[in-house]
């Protein structure tokens, strides 16, 4: 039996593997990496009945186009996605998202564009054939670490899959709400008291716009200026996901996946892990606001987020 | 010692040992991530995903599926740490070209400072470093204390690329970009050495914290010919 792969015939703007992440080894300044949108990434999985943490393909804005070579796949694409199925006499299928298909040899999957979203993803049945790297399926194409020599796919390349063929292929779908974020949670920082007065009241009232200055490392935001009354500069420290830097221009930055593990500029807030994901699928020119909330109110979001993945996951069962 | 735990976000601890930053304070910092470190090996503690220790910081970072700030907090503050034995240093040398191409800001340093480029680089040249920590991205160093004379702030809009192998100031330190990446260092020169090798799984980082550095200048020519 011949291997079965993707021939890679447009590899889209930032395609890559992502699983869950790295753990344990920011202090070799080696961050966290991992699906920018850990909730539609497990779903993915799911839905292709695989372990919630293999290795899929997320991308961002334009999709890569593939062809399938041998064998056949049981795929789920995850996200809002505009996605066609290129059949045999080039029958296109529109695609529908949070439910599986089947792809035969030499048919085509186009991943159109995301649609008022950033990232989306795309599961095989049986997962890729990739080796883990620190533990992890994760690309970090900055530090060129990961699968594919930590670099983003690019055209003519091939990607191999674990499983060549399908063996009993059993429909799989859910309904999923994609609701972009107009509100987004945050704990004062540790550098909070560094702003001013009017700093303060801007970034919990104020609306800020995503810049196209964004990527997988972090996001720039605009809005009213955050000015830093103490220090717009602090000793060097560890980062986080979620993270909100103010550096001396009193423009925000949130770091996301890929962010330094280390970085020197004051925190005004911590995006809580509830609102992770749908911060990270915010388009550039997106208005949002900040809301402020305690750590005992972000541990009961975060169950309430935990629950809502969990029922996802057990309608797919 | 630890003089305050609070919580980063919903997911973090912030561990800090104070405002100064010196080698004792660091290594406190250090003794503390290593006894951790361990626990976390030999799973007696449950559910931290990093440490990230820094010059007077330890980040504890966990899964708040499976623990929370409270209990991680407990946990840590019955860690008694007896002695803060120091570790014996190992010493490194890094070549460092500073050719206009590479010294991205040693002009406007120097109008900064007020003084010239040849002053700076030789105060930059003329000390050993010792290494605080590591991170930011894989394996980049982070050095200390340069000369008082040529200390500056961050730029005031960090780059969106820095060159890799760009060696940067910043207050009372210096740094190496192993990658390419954003950055807000002052860049003085660029060094072809490899100081991050992410094919060696168990030992990738040639500095780590602790050690001892030193930087001598290298013509553009070395630079180019330059070979591991």
């Amino acid at each position: 039996m011949t291997d079965a792969y993707f021939e890679i015939l447009r590899a889209g703007t930032n395609s890559s593997i992502q699983d869950q992440g790295r753990k344990n080894l920011y202090h070799i300044g080696i961050t966290i990496s991992g699906a920018m949108d850990q909730k539609i990434f497990k779903i993915s999985n799911a839905l292709v009945d695989n372990n919630l943490n293999e290795g899929v393909i997320e991308f961002a804005y334009q999709g890569p186009l593939l062809k399938l070579k041998n064998g056949s796949v049981n795929f789920a694409i995850t996200g809002n996605i505009d996605f066609n199925i290129i059949r045999k006499n080039s029958i296109i299928e529109k695609g529908r998202c949070f439910q599986n298909y089947f792809l035969d040899k030499d048919e085509e999957l186009d991943l159109i564009y995301t649609k008022n979203s950033v990232f989306g993803y795309l599961a095989v049945e049986g997962g890729f054939k990739i080796e883990k790297v620190w533990n992890s399926y994760s690309t970090n194409t900055k530090a060129k670490i990961g699968p594919n020599n930590g670099e983003k796919f690019s055209i003519g390349e091939k990607i191999y899959l674990k499983k060549s063929e399908v063996k009993n292929f059993e429909k799989k779908n859910i309904e999923y709400n994609n609701s972009v974020a107009t509100t987004i949670r945050t704990i004062k920082g540790t550098n909070f008291d560094y702003f001013s007065k009017e700093a303060k009241n801007n970034f919990f009232n104020e609306e800020y716009q995503v810049t196209n200055l964004s990527d997988r490392m972090g996001m720039r935001l605009e809005g009213p200026k955050l000015e830093n009354i103490f220090n717009t500069n602090i000793k060097s420290e560890g980062l986080v996901k979620g993270v909100v830097q103010v550096p001396a221009d009193g423009n925000p930055i949130i770091m996301f996946s890929d962010h330094g593990s280390i970085g020197g500029y004051p925190k005004i807030a911590v995006i809580i892990t509830a609102d992770h994901d749908k911060a990270a699928q915010l388009i550039p020119g997106s208005k949002i606001k900040f809301k402020e909330v305690n750590l005992d109110e972000a541990e009961s979001l975060f169950k309430t987020y935990s629950k809502e993945t969990k029922s996802y996951l057990e309608k797919i069962k | 010692m630890i003089k305050n735990i609070s919580n980063l976000g919903d997911a973090a601890l912030y561990c800090d040992f104070g405002k100064e930053v010196n080698e004792e304070i660091n290594s406190y910092v250090i003794t503390y991530f290593n006894h951790l470190k361990k626990l976390v090996e030999d799973k007696s503690i449950q559910g931290i995903t990093n440490l990230s220790p820094s010059y007077n910081k330890l980040i504890v970072s966990f899964d708040l599926s499976i623990t929370n700030f409270q209990e991680i907090k407990n946990k840590i503050e019955t860690i008694k740490i007896l002695n803060n034995k120091k570790k014996k240093s190992k010493k490194i040398q890094v070549p460092v070209c500073c050719e206009e191409k590479h010294a991205l800001d040693l002009l406007n340093l120097s109008k900064k400072l007020k003084t010239n480029p040849e002053k700076i680089l030789s105060l930059f040249f003329s000390k050993e470093y010792f290494c605080y920590m590591t991170g930011f991205i894989a394996g980049m160093p982070f050095l200390g204390d340069i000369d008082e004379s040529i200390r500056v702030d961050r730029l005031k809009t960090p780059r969106v690329k820095v060159p890799k192998g760009s060696v940067g100031l910043t207050e009372q330190f210096c740094n190496i970009y192993t990658f390419e990446s954003p950055g807000g260092w002052n860049i003085i020169g660029n060094t072809p050495k490899k100081i991050f090798n992410k094919v060696d799984l168990n030992n990738p980082a040639l500095i780590k914290p602790g050690d001892k550095v030193s930087f001598y200048k290298i013509t553009k020519e070395e630079y180019l010919n330059w070979n591991d």
